[in-house]
């Protein structure tokens, strides 16, 4: 890999992996079963230059901010490339947003520059708040012949001639500006610098390193942390190849593994726990003769990797299984949110090392990392090379909020000093999630401080964020509790959002309200949805400016009212 | 070419049986990830599904968004 310790900047460390593996493939980009591109780093430069070149003669100034809403393809890649050759800042945006919430966060980065699938465009453009777009060059990609494309460019016929030239950066220099929730009230913007990414590179490819050869399958959005440093970065800077899907079929990305002989994947834990579904419905599927050896086997394969784990000899002892992710995958790696032990250790049974970790968006993207020496489901593994962790105030049995000061750890949140100076304190990140370390420095999470939820598909989501939906909601009063939040479990999964409402005088919690409250939560994203509601029999506490103190009515409610009052929405 | 309330209709058949929910239980503007009881990656599955009952095509972004049956049919009938 490219020593990235000689490097300032995500653009001179890209430029030079395109220059030092011209012939090795660093991209495939496939729809089902078609094969749509594969480039070599030399074509990637050569696709990359014409755009570069562009956006040189757009007067892209560096600094400028260029955000891009795409599903996982090539020119999501080539795009962010060219962002960086030219100086600039990458605002990657989540494509699953609503074209509002896309806008929203367009204004808040105020991104000059825009790439964005046909689709998506459409969507913006029919948006009523459409006229509010600050963005100045829109260039479209795979836009059908004919279509009207609002004043935005074709991404493909944006090109010009001639060699760009690389505009030098500092370490210090913003490189991303990443959104990690907040398309509510308020949108917290994670400013990343050069440094923070060049750092964790390092640290993460000490522990899981990539080479020429090396096929990495790109299922999560590249917008998120972990597919943008382990689906992009980690990969080029050691000439190692991406491979897109354009669906996410289940089908096809098991087809994919074996096609492409997958060396590395990473998941959330929804997707693991569908592969899982998936493998046991087969083996269930068996002869009951077959079905015994399976079992034995798989018994030998747990006893001999127990301390660590022997690939080589599990793809020799389990072939069947190991030809099915393509008899070449070396770990699945998943983070983002609570991933079942039970499910992680199925897979290492079989003989495939599951990379469980821990990290959040303003920690660049990981904190800590399973090394498999041995093997731990019950942990979110060990601090990173570089990362030092540590347990805030612990109570009696060790766990406290936990804390990270690291070179990964972000500048601050855009333009908003006030949150930045209460999470980053004294150099540390503080996480809101609650921890402690055991006997041989592992983290086990036991749930959190905050008033949020990750979803399996790890998504954040504040309360904040779905509140406004529920905006003139026929009652006295309303607030939105993540369930944790409310009801500490110390432990992590079963998260949810509840709606607590407070009716007015005389008023019944009637069918017809539910019917709203339904109606109303159907408005939301599915993933974003309320989970149930309850109805609080005292007015909320609030200051004097009206705002509902949050922390003060989640206790009381917690002391007031069990769990299992909440019904389900 | 079937109109859509026949699309709806014979989604919700197929639906209700490929994941054995009572088809009297799945309404037009219902959220089928609740009624069917599914996640993001099972919706793509019955996307699959189909997609080979109709004998077409449709991108991953079609279900972007879409929660309700009716809307599904709709973006169904547009491909038909």
């Amino acid at each position: 890999m490219l020593d990235l310790r000689q490097y300032s900047s995500l653009g001179a460390a890209l430029r030079d992996a395109l220059e030092r593996w011209p012939n090795e493939t660093c991209l495939i980009e496939a729809d089902r079963d078609r094969e749509k591109v594969r480039l070599t780093y030399s074509d990637f430069r050569e696709m990359a230059g014409p755009l570069c070149r562009a956006l040189e003669d757009a007067e892209f100034v560096p600094g400028d901010r260029a955000a891009i809403i795409m599903t996982n393809q090539s020119k999501w890649l080539i795009s962010a490339y060219s962002i960086f050759f030219c100086g600039g800042v990458l605002v990657p945006l989540d494509y699953k947003l609503t074209a509002a919430e896309h806008l929203q966060l367009l204004a808040h980065s105020k991104a000059r520059f825009l790439v964005v699938e046909y689709y998506l465009w459409r969507a913006i453009t029919q948006s009523p708040e459409f006229a509010k777009l600050t963005t100045e060059i829109v260039l479209v990609t795979e836009a059908p012949v004919g279509a009207d494309l609002r004043g935005a460019y074709r991404w493909e016929e944006f090109r010009r001639k001639g060699e760009p030239k690389l505009v030098a950066r500092e370490r210090e220099d913003t490189a991303c500006i990443v959104y990690s929730s907040g398309t509510g009230g308020r949108p917290k913007g994670c400013v990343l610098t050069h440094d923070n990414y060049l750092e964790q590179c390092r640290a993460l490819t000490e522990w899981y390193p990539f080479w020429p050869g090396v096929r990495y399958l790109s299922i999560l959005p590249t917008n998120h942390a972990i597919d943008f440093m382990v689906g992009f970065i980690g990969p080029f800077v050691c000439g190692a190849c991406v491979v897109h899907l354009r669906t996410l079929r289940p089908e096809f990305v098991r087809d994919a593994f074996v096609r492409y002989r997958i060396t590395y994947v990473s998941l959330v834990p929804m997707v693991l726990k569908n592969l899982e579904r998936g493998l046991r419905a087969k083996f269930d599927e068996l002869p009951r003769g077959k079905r015994f050896v399976l079992d034995r086997l798989i018994a030998i394969n747990k006893l001999l990797t127990r301390r660590r784990p022997h690939v080589g000899f599990s793809r020799r002892l389990l072939p069947q299984v190991h030809k099915a992710f393509g008899g070449e995958l070396r770990a699945l790696i998943v983070g983002g949110a609570f991933t079942d032990p039970a499910t992680m250790q199925f897979f290492y049974d079989l003989g495939v090392p599951v990379a469980c970790g821990y990290g959040l968006t303003e920690a660049c993207t990981a904190v800590t990392l399973n090394d498999l020496k041995p093997f731990r489901a019950d942990t979110v593994g060990k601090p990173l090379p570089g990362s030092e962790v540590r347990i805030l105030n612990p109570a009696g049995d060790g766990i406290g909020e936990v804390a990270v000061r690291s070179r990964a750890v972000m500048s601050h949140y855009l333009d908003d000093a006030d949150l930045t100076v209460k999470t980053i304190v004294e150099g540390w990140l503080h996480t809101g999630d609650l921890g402690r370390f055991d006997g041989v420095g592992h983290l086990q999470l036991f749930g959190r401080k905050k008033n949020m939820i990750v979803t399996e598909g790890g998504k954040n989501i504040y309360p904040e964020d779905v509140e406004m939906v529920f905006d003139g909601l026929p009652v006295k009063e309303y607030c939105i509790f993540a369930a944790n939040y409310i009801w500490p479990q110390k432990s992590l999964g079963e998260e949810m959002l509840v709606l607590v409402v407070r009716l007015e005088q005389g008023q019944q919690f009637s069918d017809a309200l539910a019917t709203e409250i339904s109606a109303r939560n159907l408005k939301l994203a599915d993933y974003k949805r309320v989970g149930g509601h309850l109805v609080w029999e005292k007015d909320f506490p609030r200051t004097a400016s009206m705002k509902i103190k949050r922390g003060e009515l989640g206790e009381e409610i917690g002391r007031g009212v069990r769990r299992e009052s909440v019904v389900e929405i | 070419m079937p109109t859509t309330d026949n699309t709806l209709d014979e989604i919700l058949s197929l639906a209700a049986v490929h994941f054995k929910v009572p088809r009297e239980k799945l309404t037009p503007d219902g959220d089928f990830f609740k009624a069917l009881g599914i996640d993001s990656l099972q919706a793509l599955d019955l996307l699959t599904r189909l997609e080979h009952h109709f004998r077409i095509e449709l991108p991953d972004y079609e279900l972007q968004g879409v929660t309700d049956f009716r809307t599904l049919a709709q973006r169904i009938q547009a491909r038909l």
